[in-house]
């Protein structure tokens, strides 16, 4: 028998019942007496100057209560206080196409709509930057006037061990370039807001962010109101996998608007602004190069990225340090060299999508690990397995590494799917490939510097015994509530079916950071069985005197406080409760959580990559791709995944299914891209995320290292998990056609080209990818008249108001 | 422009509002009668939030005009559990296929339809049968194994 009650069983999440009858209430389900609507108008410029904006026409409009534009919040604002370039509307300048530049509030959501074609705006346009090579060449033209050099937004340099004298001892060195083409989270729930002022000069915002506390920070220092007058509550998000984790400007701008207006106001993104709200993936460019001793031990890796960062900050200085911090922890590495750059282009911002900045890297260095093995003729899998980073180490960039489960999760792959068996054996047109990789179980570090909790939990029992969890954390689907719910029911004995949650408001629940990095279950489940500890001392102490029993020999589990020795002998939960609250007064206990010291380094940069707990994992792909078609099918993904402990199996499965289904839509086809600042596919038709028909059959192995630090031993799951399907399907597509994909995504189109039958006068090639760094061929003058003569030809269309 | 009079049969329930002729079901479902577990993704027919059943035929709520539904039985998300819980509701609890929940009450309805007119289907009818419904969760298994599990129940 388990020794625990909750922890480790598949029981329904505590929340599921209110998402399964439709219950729930997502911000945009918010309706509130005397609301107005808002809409927000969007740049149709990818670089231009703001001459003027009038604002009079809409204002007269009737139904239209009131706009706001930039000047009415000029201070900049942005997710990381060092890097704030933006501003919650554009103020002087746009720089991209979709920035927000005005917003109107009126009566219903038609009238607000049909408003935004009545605000006119006077660009004078500038010329647009849209590529890393552009943006680093031009000295001239800058998109943000701060930036020291051309239009590099942040450039890192950092060096471990001796690199030259460990290339030096290779016996064999390996030099290759990648490409991963930018992406974006598409959660199936549009960005949503509603504010509402009142009389007492108090601002409430619903919003769907995983951010309320540090989006809460951002409100007061734009809106100029005292956060003790402001109060965030983050709705459930319906999806956001990092997308909803930036202060948003429709946020700001409902605010503003309902505290010009006295009324609630709503704010609710179409799709088509998801795509401009972005904050995706960041296409990036990479040159790695690895010396290896002819037995496969690494000797040396340079790691050089350059970093497309769209139009503004968003989380971009972590981005690009974490391009370079994680490769360190999963295989032995002595000496190594991180080089990274990024830059502005004029494009929506990128800033964090689920394994933020870790993933790219991770895709560029497990193709070359997969090169390596074969220049060594080695088997992939026990080739990593030999030279896999200890557990209880550190790494050369001193990051602390506890558990560490890669080799287990390598070797129940091999069980499961008989990868060296099956590698060679498969045909022409058929592939099997693998990777393994790493995340952090939250960041070392908080956003801004403080000493102050990373995570904060308040729990209260009431004296018919029930139970209420408070915390800052946001439910993003990713399972939160469950977890604050599960660990305190596993800590005071009862079931999570009993406990209240009451997450992600900054009035009710002490401040937990938010759901970003993987944080949550790590931090805020120490947090919360913190508190639950505390309480359970008292419970337990109250049925100790009434059982006369000692103590230590008591146990709790399903509403009951027992003897460990005579399980018949006991007092209900809720009993024991009134005992200690006659005893103690009303029970209340917070508990917080906070990273230990000494977890990384003391350089410069060492605050990106430490995490109490490094998350483990591996994934096995299987493909077949048609020699006639170029269409990649892949067949199936089985991911092992090491997440210290399952708190509950099916959510963490849950978890390591859904990145591996996102991870193979970003390999197989989805791309933000661009043709002259105008995104290419701003919709769900164009922008293609994987239907149940295109998705693979996917297996979730869990494997469990009970970490000492984790709560019941937990680390994290729900990011780690993606960043091997992308490699592995890359590997497997080499091993089913031996073309190496050295960029993403691997389209039929691509396949045919490699295949050497996308004309008649192809040939074949055993690469597609960059060899550098383009020099020179962009015109970017000729990107401007073009974007210019098309958006005048829209302009001219659009009928006369 | 001008709101007209319409009466609709909704979860049982014959209903009448006044609403603009332009605006589509999935608006008069959430903003006029209150039924906001019918989701909007897109309101372009591209991602299925907004299945709700006319007849018992999933139909995309956000293309539909309430004008064409006519007298038709419309079946949303809070029409599902009737004296209990649907076996779908209680499957997709047990097997966490709703993690956002956001795709859950289109999708829950899509599923509904399926069982009505099969009672066992196979993984590939289910698979075609939810195609039309974007999960960006769950990678659709764990969707799958509660469709099948509830299909055994019923």
């Amino acid at each position: 028998m388990s020794e625990f009650s909750v922890i480790g069983r598949r029981l329904p999440k505590v929340n599921s019942w209110a998402h399964l009858t439709g219950q729930a209430r997502y911000a945009d389900d918010l309706f509130l007496p005397r609301m107005l609507f808002g809409r927000v108008l969007r740049s149709t410029r990818p670089h231009a100057r703001i001459r003027r904006v009038d604002t009079s026409r809409a204002l007269a409009h009737p139904g239209v209560v009131a706009v706001v534009t930039g000047a009415d919040m000029p201070e900049k604002m942005g997710i990381m206080p060092s890097t704030q370039d933006e501003t919650a509307l554009a103020v002087d300048r746009v720089r991209y196409v979709g920035e927000p530049v005005a917003a109107v509030a009126a009566l219903d959501e038609d009238t607000a709509f049909d408003a935004l074609s009545l605000i006119q705006v006077d660009y004078e346009d500038l010329e647009p930057i849209f590529t890393i090579e552009e943006a680093l060449a031009r000295e001239d033209l800058k998109i943000h006037d701060e930036a020291k050099r051309a239009n590099v937004f942040k450039e890192v340099h950092l060096s471990f061990g001796d690199l030259e004298g460990g290339f030096a001892a290779a016996d064999h060195v390996r030099d290759d370039w990648f490409f991963f083409e930018g992406n974006t989270h598409a959660p199936i729930e549009s960005h949503s807001a509603v504010a509402s002022y009142g009389a007492d000069d108090k601002l409430t915002l619903w919003t769907a962010t995983q951010v309320p506390h540090y989006l809460h920070r951002e409100l007061e220092k734009v809106l100029g109101l005292p956060r003790s007058r402001i109060r965030v509550i983050a709705t459930p998000n319906g999806g956001a996998f990092g997308g909803k984790s930036d202060p948003f400007g429709h946020e700001f701008a409902a605010a503003l608007l309902s505290m010009r207006t006295r009324r609630p106001v709503k704010i609710t993104l179409d799709r088509e602004e998801v795509f401009y709200a972005h904050r995706g993936r960041h296409p990036v460019k990479m040159r790695i190069r690895t010396g290896v001793k002819n037995d496969g031990e690494i000797t040396a890796v340079h790691y050089q990225s350059w970093l497309d960062g769209g139009a503004y900050a968003s989380y971009g200085i972590a981005t690009t340090y974490y391009t370079g911090a994680l490769l360190t922890v999963t295989y032995r590495i002595p000496a190594y060299k991180f080089d990274g750059v990024r830059v502005y282009t004029n494009k929506p911002p990128c800033g964090p999508k689920r394994g933020h900045g870790t993933t790219q890297p991770r895709y560029g260095f497990e193709c070359q690990i997969d090169k390596i093995a074969e220049d060594l003729d080695l088997d992939p899998l026990e080739y990593r397995k030999r030279i896999l980073q200890p557990a209880n180490s550190r790494t050369i960039n001193d990051l602390r590494i506890t558990s560490m489960g890669l080799g287990e999760c390598l070797d129940a792959l091999q069980r499961s799917t008989r990868y060296s068996e099956r590698r060679g054996q498969l045909g022409r047109g058929r592939g099997i490939g693998l990777a393994g990789s790493a995340y952090i179980s939250g960041a070392g570090l908080p956003i801004y510097w403080n000493e102050m909790p990373h995570s904060g939990a308040e729990i209260r029992i009431d004296r018919g015994g029930g139970v209420t969890v408070m915390c800052g954390t946001s439910e993003i689907g990713q399972g939160s509530d469950n977890m604050l719910a599960s660990v305190a029911a596993e800590a005071l004995g009862i079931m999570p079916a009993d406990v209240h949650v009451v997450s992600g408001d900054t009035s009710l629940a002490p401040v937990d950071l938010g759901s970003y990095s993987s944080r949550v279950t790590f931090m805020a489940g120490n947090a919360v069985r913190d508190a639950a500890m505390k309480l359970r001392a008292l419970l337990v102490a109250a049925a100790a005197e009434r059982l006369e029993v000692p103590a230590d020999r008591l146990l709790s589990a399903y509403g009951r406080i027992y003897d460990r020795d005579d399980p018949a002998k006991f007092i209900a939960f809720a009993d024991a409760a009134v005992i200690a609250e006659s005893k103690h007064g009303t029970l209340v206990a917070a508990g917080s959580y906070k990273p230990p010291k000494g977890i990384g380094g003391s350089f410069k940069g060492a605050g990106v990559g430490p995490t109490p707990a490094y998350s483990y994992q591996a994934a096995v792909a299987e493909v077949t791709v048609d020699l006639d078609t170029g269409v990649v099918t892949v067949d199936k993904v089985t991911t092992a995944h090491d997440c210290g402990r399952a708190l509950n199996p099916a959510n963490v499965e849950g978890q390591v299914e859904g990145s591996a289904y996102m991870g193979y839509g970003e390999i197989i086809g989805e791309e933000q891209v661009f043709r002259g600042g105008l995104h290419k596919k701003p919709s769900l038709l164009d922008y293609k995320i994987p239907t149940s028909l295109d998705t693979p059959v996917l297996e979730a192995i869990v494997v469990e290292t009970v970490d000492a630090e984790g709560p019941y031993g937990a680390k994290e799951a729900g990011e780690g998990p993606l960043n091997p399907v992308i490699p592995a399907i890359a590997n497997a597509v080499y091993n089913a056609i031996g073309v190496r994909f050295d960029e993403t995504p691997i389209t039929a189109e691509k396949v045919l080209n490699a295949l050497g039958k996308r004309d008649r006068r192809g040939e074949q090639k055993t690469r597609i990818g960059p060899d550098g760094l383009d020099t020179g061929k962009a015109d970017p003058k000729r990107a401007l008249r073009r974007l210019t003569a098309s958006t005048d030809a829209r302009e001219r269309k659009r009928p006369a108001n | 422009m001008t709101k007209q009079l319409l009466t609709l049969r909704v979860n049982g329930e014959a209903r009448t509002i006044a609403a603009d002729p332009h605006h589509t079901l999935l608006e008069v479902l959430r903003e006029e009668l209150g039924l906001t577990g019918t989701k909007h993704g897109c309101e372009l027919g591209e991602c299925g939030a907004c299945t709700v059943l006319v007849d018992g035929v999933p139909v995309l709520a956000c293309l539909t005009l309430p004008a064409l539904v006519g007298d038709a039985d419309v079946t949303t998300v809070e029409g599902l559990a009737t004296e209990s819980l649907h076996p779908l509701q209680i499957a997709f609890a047990e097997e966490g296929a709703a993690q956002c929940g956001y795709c859950t009450p289109g999708m829950l309805m899509t599923a509904k339809a399926l069982l009505d007119t099969t009672a066992r289907p196979t993984r590939a009818q289910i698979a075609s049968a939810i195609s039309g419904n974007l999960c960006r969760c769950t990678g659709y298994t764990a969707i799958y194994e509660a469709i099948e599990k509830a299909a055994g129940r019923a």
